[in-house]
């Protein structure tokens, strides 16, 4: 075996690294200095997130062709990487907190565990690794969903998350066995020239049982419906981390899947089966969130519908498109979690996440409402924030497409952004218009919560404004659109 | 950096700096905040002039492109979106009007209570959106400062406004940003037709017209997609309705920097993107706009006779007088489209002043309601003749602004010799009889009529802000209406483009 070959795979090797440091310090410390556990972790992935930047990444594949990095794919993973060190500041109080502590050790191995699961998903070239990547970054979720095992609702949602992801898996595992009997290979490289030629109906259906397994995973309408409870009910880093990371990193498989593997022949029937379910998935996702009181909730319905403008990029099979949409996770990533941040300081207080309870935020908390703000004009797609940026770029790069039919697609998600700009408005009308009412008292966020929010509101500001990252991400894009079999 | 030598992008850095300023203001400090915003506002007023001077000159020494003042900074080079600046007459004069009213309305909302620093965060926000939109001459930016100014809007009315604000923020900032979710695809159209094949696609205005590559089949798409767009927040009938509830609701300054500059940003981006770009479906289309927009005249001005809030009665005639806008617009000649900008002129400042009246009268009566008011002529002289003075304006009297205005626009509407421009003309004119009906009707009643309250004896007159704000109004409408050529020389070669791009459709059409 050639040991060269781990050379490929740098962030992965960093991530394992850590976890077995995060390991190491929660097995065999002293208990006192137990507490200082998130800390620790925090610093140490700082220090991973900041030395995977350094790009002296070896691409290629590994593994006889079952591994492969790019450009792209390194780019993606750093991406997360950035969002899970959000996630861990907006954690680190948390996870201090009462009935959390003793098993505090529990949630970071377990988070770790599951990134390096996506990373696996990112990568892989080979069905079967894909799906060990699938299922490392699904159970442990469940674990950590019912991490406040003392309350209902988090058990609730451990429970719902571990069938719909048991069964998303089986549909999964039957779409690739279809794949594997038609073209006798799991490779991608290798499946995509032994399906040319008219279209098969067992490999369509293979393909639709494709979509749906990843579907949950990114919970596109219609196999959503665990999404609002899961992340209601599971403590709110849990969500937060569930929300943008989770979905990120599906994402970003599902275009290589969709692209690498069933680019060529059968582009046609994937783009038409996207097509339903972006229109689906981005206004069902949209009226539902009108009506949710419950800001976790509430969340939930916005992210499938922000989930539904992602698959725009992928639709568009560019690299164009294809930029844009890894451009829209990250900036995603950014808003949510500036949102989620604001809900997890503020429900770790005074135990308060519905709407109502955030009226008149801004006489008592103004920083946490400005951030709040901030959040919501940049999910809603409103400049100078970066998600007006990211929203007009997935627009452009699905349109590069120019087919008439993608226009009507874009002109159907640009009249739900008007939908969305109604409840994300809700929400700061809340906190600055309703000034008459205030529940919840002037609070204290601890440090690691402020940096999070901190963080977030910078990349919020700064990612549209600043166009080198964006041109960052085009230049990977390039990079890899060969591997990838885009169109340019 | 190249980009600083041009004055245009310090139309930008003035007001950013301004909300630099007032981040570093608190609430308590009202002395401290004033100063940052007149500080801010004053340097704009400065630049604005210092801007037409320098347009002046360098027109005067000869440089006839189409665009002065030109810098462009790649941006987002992968789609070749760049910082693009330059102007010519049509956007010096309404970087000039907006210089003004933001001036007038730092003054209007003197006494902003509570939380005058986030009122003013937010006024300067939507300031620097308005003038980044007119400095702009890319696809992009412009979309991206129409959005800026468009979404403190909200705000603005929600928190400081009166009446029915929720509903009325709600409408109508959906109702804008509705429209401007019709122009995003209008311009992602156009970008991807933007250059002839082969050639790399541009968000450039000039270079876009320059190739003149959009196919006629795409042109009847995008065309009302943007014509739409911008004219939602030109207050096109059937989509003006935010207008009145906007209005009505919207503390003082914002109702004069919203009706004074942002719904012109309709009408310039109408000519500007939709006209300029699409000649061809725009010759083809004018019909179904020049219909609604006449519509937009007349009822603008019939509603605002049988309104009895003051702000009602000045946002349906808002309605009217920007339908006058539009409507001039489209008759596709050099007369009538500088009169539409005379009209933008004349209707910003003017309507600014009526709202900026009404804000102070409203502060002393707390109503608004005709019925409840009256003889205050007597009782506070200078607000009740700055009243009268923005009345006959809007009423176009002869040696104000809204005379030249409306005259330009009909005779410029009138040069259409087809029965059907001519009866649209007709119709038009007719909103001149009605606009003096609701305008005397208010001046007789509120002015002039009896005192219908007791306590309204004993109001004061305007305070020296309060003169200062309408003084700067009254006189810029005074000098528009008795130094017309002034702005007619500056705005009408900046049509010269238009209108032959217009013509050689029409002529291919012909063939």
């Amino acid at each position: 075996m050639n040991y060269s070959q781990f050379l490929m795979m740098p962030q992965e090797l960093g991530l394992l690294l850590v976890f077995a440091l995060v390991f190491i310090y929660d097995t065999f410390m002293p208990s006192r200095s137990q507490r200082f556990l998130p800390c620790f972790t925090a610093i140490l992935f700082a220090i991973y997130t900041a030395l995977s930047f350094v790009p002296c990444v070896v691409t290629g594949m590994a593994f006889s062709g079952m591994f492969e990095t790019t450009a792209a794919t390194w780019v993606m993973k750093n991406i997360l990487n950035v969002g899970v060190l959000l996630v861990l500041l907006q954690a680190a109080k948390w996870s201090n907190g009462e009935f959390v502590s003793v098993r505090r050790g529990e949630f970071y191995e377990l988070l770790l565990l599951t990134l390096l699961g996506m990373f696996i998903m990112i990568s892989a070239r080979h069905f079967l690794l894909f799906v060990i990547g699938l299922e490392t970054a699904s159970l442990p979720i469940a674990a950590l969903a019912a991490f406040e095992k003392n309350h209902y609702e988090s058990r609730e949602a451990a429970a719902k998350y571990v069938f719909t992801a048991i069964f998303s898996s089986a549909i999964f595992l039957l779409g690739i066995s279809f794949v594997y009997g038609l073209t006798g290979t799991l490779y991608f490289n290798d499946i995509a020239p032994r399906v040319l030629g008219a279209p098969s109906a067992l490999l369509i259906t293979a393909l639709a049982f494709v979509i749906a397994g990843v579907g949950f995973k990114l919970s596109l309408v219609p196999f959503h419906l665990w999404t609002a409870d899961v992340y209601q009910g599971a403590p709110t880093a849990v969500t937060s981390y569930l929300s943008v990371i989770s979905k990120g990193a599906a994402a970003f498989s599902f275009l290589i899947i969709l692209v690498q593997v069933f680019g060529a022949a059968y582009q046609a029937v994937w783009q038409w089966m996207l097509y339903a379910l972006i229109i689906l998935t981005i206004t069902v996702g949209n009226l539902f969130a009108i009506r949710q009181r419950n800001l976790k909730r509430f969340l939930a319905f916005s992210s499938i519908s922000q989930a539904g403008y992602v698959m725009l990029g992928i639709i568009a099979a560019n690299v164009l498109g294809m930029t844009s949409m890894i451009y829209y996770v990250l900036v995603y990533i950014f808003s949510n979690l500036a949102a989620f941040g604001v809900i997890a300081a503020i429900e770790r207080a005074t135990g308060r996440v519905t709407m109502d309870d955030y009226n008149g935020l801004f006489k008592t908390n103004p920083w946490l409402s400005f951030t709040m703000m901030l959040a919501m004009f940049s999910l809603g797609g409103i400049p100078p924030f970066a998600g007006f940026f990211s929203k007009f770029f997935i627009f452009v790069g699905a349109c590069k497409t120019g087919s008439v039919a993608i226009y009507v697609l874009v002109l159907i998600a640009l009249i739900n952004t008007i939908i969305s700009l109604y409840y994300y408005l809700l929400v700061v009308k809340a906190m600055f218009i309703r000034q008459d009412e205030c529940v919840i008292p002037t609070i204290k966020s601890h440090w690691s919560e402020r940096l999070g929010m901190i963080v977030s509101v910078a990349g919020i500001v700064l990612i549209g404004l600043v166009s080198c990252i964006y041109v960052a991400l085009n230049t990977a894009s390039q990079e890899s659109a060969q591997i990838f079999m885009l169109i340019d | 950096m190249m980009i600083f030598d041009n004055i245009l992008i310090y139309f930008v850095i003035v007001p950013v700096l301004t909300l630099a300023g007032l981040a570093l203001t608190n609430n308590k400090g009202i002395a401290a905040i004033r100063a940052v915003a007149v500080t801010g506002a004053t340097v704009l007023v400065a630049l604005a002039l210092y801007l037409v001077y320098l347009f002046l000159h360098l027109r005067g020494a000869g440089d006839t492109s189409e665009m002065l003042l030109q810098t462009s900074v790649t941006w987002y080079e992968p789609m070749n979106i760049k910082l693009a600046l330059g102007v010519d007459g049509v956007s010096v004069v309404m970087i000039l009007l907006s210089a003004f009213i933001v001036f007038a309305g730092v003054f209007a909302s003197w006494k902003m209570d509570p939380l005058p620093k986030q009122f003013f965060l937010w006024f300067f926000l939507l300031s620097t959106g308005v003038f980044g939109f007119f400095i702009s001459i890319d696809l992009f930016t412009m979309f991206m400062f129409y959005e800026v100014a468009l979404i403190p809007m909200y705000l603005l009315i929600g928190v400081w406004g009166s009446g029915n604000k929720n509903y009325s923020a709600m409408k109508l900032t959906l109702m804008l940003m509705g429209g401007s979710a019709f122009l995003m695809l209008g311009l992602i159209g156009i970008y991807f037709h933007s250059a002839p094949e082969g050639q790399p696609l541009t968000m450039n205005l000039l270079e876009i017209a320059h190739n003149d590559a959009i196919p006629h089949e795409w042109q009847y798409y995008l065309f009302p997609l943007t014509f739409v767009g911008f004219g939602v927040l030109g207050a096109m009938f059937p989509f003006h309705t935010w207008s009145p509830d906007g209005h009505a609701s919207a503390p003082t300054a914002v109702s004069m920097l919203h009706a004074g500059v942002l719904m012109k940003l309709g009408g310039y981006g109408c000519f500007r993107i939709a006209i300029y770009l699409m000649p061809f479906a725009a010759n083809e289309l004018a019909w179904i706009f020049l219909i609604l927009t006449g519509i937009s005249i007349v009822y603008g001005a019939l509603s605002a006779c049988v309104q009895t809030d003051l702000k009602y009665i000045n946002a349906y005639s808002s309605v009217s007088h920007c339908g006058m806008v539009l409507f001039a617009i489209l008759m596709f000649n050099t007369t009538a489209m500088t009169g539409a900008v005379l009209q933008m002129l004349s209707h910003g400042l003017m309507t600014a002043l009526f709202f900026a009246l009404i804000g102070m009268i409203y502060g002393r009566t707390h109503t608004r309601d005709i019925r409840k008011m009256g003889g205050m002529m007597h009782i506070m002289p200078y607000l009740g003749v700055g009243y009268v003075i923005a009345g006959l304006a809007s009423l176009g009297l002869p040696g104000l602004s809204g005379f030249v205005a409306e005259m330009t626009i009909f005779v410029g509407s009138y040069m259409h010799s087809d029965v059907f421009h001519r009866v649209l003309t007709i119709a038009a004119t007719t909103s001149i009889v009605v606009t003096a009906v609701y305008i005397l009707r208010v001046v007789g009643k509120l002015l002039f009529g009896e005192v219908q309250d007791e306590h309204h004896r004993s109001l004061t007159d305007a305070t020296w802000e309060e003169r200062l704000s309408t003084a700067t109004l009254i006189l810029s409408v005074v000098i528009i209406g008795c130094f017309p050529n002034f702005f007619v020389n500056i705005i009408a070669p900046s049509f010269e483009p238009v209108v032959s791009a217009l013509e050689s459709a029409s002529h291919m059409m012909g063939m």
